[in-house]
């Protein structure tokens, strides 16, 4: 191979024995300065070219420093473009934080008031949020709760907010339950007046914003329930569907015909069906869940 | 006037050692900048062939070795860049008629250095990475002086021939090159 290396050949032996020559000066250099580790005869050797080189390495370091610059520019503007996405990121969260506060805070109340509620009531309370409002398409007024069975809840237990009587359990699942409202036309609801303790039924007109009403009816027509009177839960064997003494609401006005046999009270629920979030699911004493149970002594 | 043409070789192995370590430190890839020192030798291989290159390639590794941010045993890029002008210059032929052949020579020569310096290291371990780091260290050297080659070798080689047109065997041939 080397014999047809053009103007090569005569040297090729010559330059095979400087290079066995350099690579055996190599692995000298290599021996002596492995084997003799920190007394290196070297080490002299190292510091001075580093005396000559340093310098020159220093200067141009000096010299370049404008493209360091630059290069710097260029390799900060990836972690820059990371410092804008991590702030903007903090930023929305801050903001998010800032804005759903008076939520928060509202909620705190409530979670606060429906402990009251127990306490006043004596009835044990598992705390719930609503989660999903039913279609109007639908045709009942239903809210689903977050709480279900693995929380204790079983069907026909009365839901209740910090106003007043909110619905009634309907369909459970394991983690969520359906409401049904007081305001459905399906729903009837046991009532006795506060005042005179005349009791009467509920029945929901099915529209639950400003104008959400129910309208009761006693069952004594002798009775002519007074304005503003306010109006509670009846109540029945267990606490099924409701439970006594949770207020519904009051008394808006009386519509009594000639040719109706009774006179129909219209009521002015207290709760505000289109506002509703925490509200409080009354279950038996005891009940074991995965989720507080808010009792008259306080919670468990 | 040989004096001159030494000092001016030993400038530009000088330069080509800081360069590599002060200047390319700012685009390095993972730590890895391209190897001008190699890129020089391999430069001086095809210009003068393998017994300038070894030698010129044993005093750019001993430079290389012994200058500041080297703190390895020292000798083991004299022993890699002996290997490298030898080899690239027994194949300086084919790499001289065509610039592709020398991109390829440059990437070759990469390689080779960069392996026979990994492999000392091995031996004497010293400074030892992981198979798979010294295997993507390794690519990314070779890819950088791929890159590199084409803008450097041929005004490396112009200026090796210049440094060496004066009254030199060898010398002959460079200028056939530049005037086929």
């Amino acid at each position: 191979m080397a014999r047809r290396n053009l103007g090569q050949g005569p040297t090729s032996d010559g330059s095979r024995r400087v290079l066995g020559l350099l690579v055996l000066a190599a692995l000298t250099v290599i021996t002596l300065d492995a084997r003799t580790g920190d007394d290196s005869p070297l080490n002299p050797v190292r510091s001075a070219v580093g005396s000559v080189v340093g310098p020159v390495e220093n200067a141009t370091a000096t010299v370049t420093r404008p493209i360091s610059d630059l290069a710097d520019y260029f390799t900060t503007n990836k972690s820059l473009r990371d410092d804008v996405a991590t702030l903007s990121a903090d930023n929305a969260r801050l903001r998010n934080e800032v804005s759903t506060e008076p939520l928060d805070r509202k909620r705190l109340a409530e979670l606060d008031s429906l402990t009251r509620t127990a306490s006043e009531t004596g009835y044990s309370l598992v705390a719930a949020r609503v989660i999903a409002l039913g279609p109007v398409q639908s045709f009942s007024r239903t809210v689903t709760i977050d709480a279900g069975t693995s929380a204790g809840l079983t069907k026909n237990m009365t839901v209740l907010n910090n106003d007043g009587l909110v619905g009634r359990v309907v369909q459970v699942t394991r983690s969520t339950a359906t409401v049904l409202l007081i305001v459905d036309t399906e729903s009837v609801v046991g009532g006795r007046l506060g005042t005179n303790s005349e009791i009467g039924f509920l029945r929901g007109r099915g529209t639950i914003g400003g104008a959400g009403r129910l309208d009761l009816e006693l069952v004594d027509n002798a009775v002519a329930p007074s304005r503003d009177d306010v109006v509670v839960t009846w109540g029945s064997d267990n606490g099924v569907p409701y439970v006594a003494g949770i207020p519904i609401g009051k008394v808006e006005s009386v519509v009594s015909s000639p040719r109706q046999s009774s006179r129909v009270a219209v009521i002015a629920p207290f709760v505000d069906f289109t506002a509703l979030d925490v509200v409080g699911v009354v279950v038996p004493k005891g009940t074991q869940g995965d989720r507080t149970v808010i009792t008259q002594g306080g919670s468990r | 006037m040989t004096a001159f043409r030494d000092a001016a070789l030993v400038l530009v192995v000088g330069l080509a050692v800081v360069a590599q370590s002060v200047i390319f430190r700012f685009v390095a890839v993972d730590g890895v900048v391209p190897n001008l020192a190699l890129i020089v030798v391999v430069a001086a291989a095809i210009s003068r062939g393998s017994q300038f290159a070894a030698v010129l390639g044993f005093a750019t590794g001993l430079l290389l070795d012994l200058a500041p941010p080297a703190d390895h045993v020292a000798g083991r890029w004299a022993l890699a860049l002996v290997v490298v002008g030898y080899l690239a210059g027994r194949v300086r032929q084919d790499a001289r008629t065509s610039p592709v052949m020398a991109v390829g020579l440059v990437a070759a020569m990469s390689f080779v250095g960069t392996s026979v310096f990994a492999l000392t290291g091995v031996v004497l371990d010293d400074g030892v990475l992981p198979v798979d780091l010294t295997i993507k260290v390794l690519l990314i050297s070779v890819l950088w002086d791929v890159a590199l080659a084409p803008f450097l070798v041929p005004g490396l080689v112009w200026l090796v021939d210049r440094l060496g047109s004066y009254g030199r065997t060898t010398g002959s041939l460079a200028s056939t090159y530049r005037m086929p």
